[in-house]
């Protein structure tokens, strides 16, 4: 008893000590940007030593906290409560159709009235989500599925962006026409990007993908004669209405449904790809590339394929963007916009589909909602990330793979 | 047996070198129909090498390699891609096992039947009447192949969750779902007890009577090796020492000298 209460009053002061040792840690962290305050106009410097001590008190307290939850996730999912009923309620939306429908059927409603419920402004936020959906979906493709890192996806949704841009400006060409050649041109670009990197993996393939990504953004900034430069294609015509004319906020909401057919028709062929015996040869790529090709699997083909399958998507998107803005110019198509669609597989979780919609959800409506907080909101918004990625680096939800019931013996397959 | 040996595989005078290092001087060797013929020799003496050589991932120096296929036409092996090697009908499993970790078992199975089917893109998003049926036709197959190698209750588990010697027969499950005529096991036993040794032993004969299939085997497991294997082929230092029935090569004094250690007491 007397050994037992020794070793626990240790450890509680092992706890403390180190929880102190956080405080003054992030106390001196933040003491240049949270306690001085310089003010140029009167030259005096304001010290602001309460600010120190709340920095010290929370760190002290929030580190306990970390330290709980850290302890927690090394327990391990089986062990640990959160793991199990997480994957309990997932297996119950998955499975049980008396869940699963009426789910589905809330969300399809909700998603249906949006517009209708709030404002412009808000439904203008919501088409962004969704083409970033779409993005992360492509993306998911490559990065995801094929294992391929990708660092210049942008490219292709430039690709797609000035395609409709320049069509439209110098023919007149339609929303609807340019749609699906925008998609065949960023496949093509995916193949012409694949050919060289065939041979590459990983750090050496994000390199050139990420080189491919910056040059064609340069030569859109730089070729004027071809893309207008900097200064961009201005006056892209909105979608075309079928003979009726629509006011702004009416061509937003028809921009919304437009988006929704998209994401939902992005779904199903994803979601179909996935379980396909191509999707099976990219996850194997992923796996095993020495293995794939002993199986049997062509890797050349599997490889182009990806790219351009995944390109496709961003071609789409480009095209939506260009209808959206009606403007368009280089400026959107930085390594940035790469840097956030990838963020968006890997924190929604890679090869899942629910996964990379509710990562495009956090990733681009928080930032907006964050805007409450002004000065913080970035601040918050990276905080948001790195605890993701602490606590559950496999994504926010993981990938499930296909399961396949079997009648004992006779070997018939079917598929629930 | 020599005399009736119809040929499955042919290698003539093979040779790799590596930069100024010669892993495999002039090696021939044949496997004929329904043999299970073994390939042993000490560490680093170019047996893997010369699975790597003849499924395509290298290629060799020189020397030529030529495929019999039963009731096909005969194919030279060199130049050609893994991939088209398996679609000739050569398959493999590997020495450090090389299963796609993050699949379930079965799907591990499916992909093998890659070569041996056709849907593409369009089937993939439409699911036409054919490719559903080539689906069902492929999940039935890789079913059989799980139930043949012992497996059958493992269908949905993903590979990495799979106890060793499992993980070691579904590499076999997947290698015969891409349908060869040889089968090529690099040390199929390493890493198992003495009961999935004889299990091993057990399955690979089923495999060769019930497939009708020849099977080249890397071993390091001797028991094994003269227990199921109808001829063998020593490597020492990328050289053929000796070739010939088990009991002739358990006799042989270079192999006794080379491999075995010098007081060796057959």
């Amino acid at each position: 008893m007397a050994i037992a209460w020794k070793s626990l009053t240790r450890r509680a002061g092992g706890e403390v000590a180190r929880s102190l040792l956080a405080a003054v840690w992030f106390m001196f962290l933040t003491f240049p940007i949270m306690v001085i305050k310089v003010s140029p106009l009167d030259k005096t410097i304001e010290w602001r030593w309460m600010r120190m001590v709340y920095v010290g008190v929370g760190a002290f307290f929030l580190s306990f906290v970390w330290r709980y939850l850290l302890e927690r996730k090394e327990t391990g999912p089986d062990k640990g409560e959160a793991g199990s009923w997480q994957k309990r309620v997932g297996a119950r939306i998955r499975t049980d159709r008396r869940v699963f429908i009426p789910l589905l059927a809330a969300v399809g409603a909700f998603v249906l009235v949006f517009p209708l419920l709030f404002s412009s402004y808000q439904t203008s936020i919501m088409i962004t989500a969704l083409m970033y959906v779409m993005l992360g979906l492509g993306l998911n493709i490559v990065v995801g599925l094929a294992g391929l890192l990708d660092l210049g996806y942008v490219a292709f949704y430039a690709v797609g962006a000035y395609f409709y841009a320049l069509m439209n400006h110098h023919f007149g060409i339609g929303f609807w026409v340019a749609l699906p050649l925008a998609g065949l041109l960023a496949a093509t670009f995916g193949i012409l990007l694949g050919f060289p990197v065939l041979r590459l993996r990983g750090d050496y393939l994000a390199i050139v993908t990420l080189g491919f990504g910056e040059i064609i953004r340069l030569i859109l900034e730089n070729w004027n004669e071809f893309s207008f430069g900097p200064s961009g294609i201005a006056g892209i015509s909105r979608p075309f209405t079928f003979g009726f004319t629509l006011t702004l906020e009416e061509h937003t909401i028809y921009l919304y449904y437009i988006m929704i057919g998209l994401v939902l028709f992005t779904i199903l062929v994803v979601g179909r790809l996935r379980n396909s015996r191509i999707g099976r040869a990219w996850i194997a790529l992923r796996e095993d590339e020495i293995a794939c090709q002993a199986m049997g699997i062509d890797k050349t083909r599997t490889k182009l394929m990806a790219f351009a399958l995944g390109a496709t998507w961003a071609g789409f998107v480009g095209c939506i963007l260009a209808a959206k803005t009606t403007f368009i110019n280089p400026a959107s198509f930085t390594f940035m916009e790469s840097a956030i669609i990838l963020s968006i597989v890997v924190l929604g979780g890679m090869g899942s589909i629910v996964g990379v919609i509710v990562g495009a959800f956090v990733l681009i409506l928080l930032p907006e909602y964050l805007r409450a907080f002004s000065e913080y909101r970035m601040l918050a918004f990276g905080a948001a990330m790195v605890l993701i990625m602490v606590f559950r680096p496999q994504g926010i939800i993981s990938g499930i793979r296909q399961r396949y019931e079997f009648h004992a013996q006779t070997g018939e397959g079917a598929q629930p | 047996m020599t005399a009736a040996l119809i040929p499955v595989l042919e290698v003539n005078g093979l040779i790799m070198d590596f930069g100024g290092l010669r892993a495999l001087d002039d090696i021939s060797i044949r496997v004929g129909r329904g043999e299970i013929v073994a390939l042993i020799g000490p560490n680093g003496a170019g047996k893997t090498t010369f699975f790597n050589c003849i499924t395509g991932i290298y290629e060799p120096t020189s020397g030529e390699m030529i495929a019999h296929p039963p009731g096909g036409l005969s194919k030279r092996l060199n130049r050609l891609k893994p991939n088209k090697v398996t679609e000739q009908g050569l398959a493999r499993t590997f020495q450090n096992i090389r299963l796609f970790q993050k699949m379930t078992v079965l799907e591990n199975v499916m992909v093998a039947r890659h070569c041996r089917t056709r849907s593409g893109i369009f089937g993939a998003v439409f699911r036409d009447e054919r490719t559903r049926r080539e689906e069902r036709d492929m999940v039935d197959f890789s079913y059989r192949m799980l139930v043949k190698v012992g497996l059958e209750k493992y269908v949905n588990e993903l590979a990495c969750e799979l106890p060793y010697g499992a993980q070691r027969r579904l590499e076999i499950a997947r290698a015969m779902a891409t349908e060869p005529f040889l089968l090529l096991l690099d040390e199929p036993a390493a890493g198992m007890n003495p009961k999935e040794t004889a299990e091993l032993d057990e399955l690979i004969t089923r495999i060769r009577d019930e497939e009708g299939l020849s099977i080249l085997l890397i071993e390091h497991d001797m028991k094994l090796v003269m227990s199921i294997s109808e001829r063998i082929y020593v490597l020492d230092y990328g050289q053929m020492i000796a070739q010939g029935t088990p009991g002739e090569v358990s006799a042989n004094p270079a192999v006794i000298k080379a491999y075995l250690g010098e007081a060796f007491d057959a």
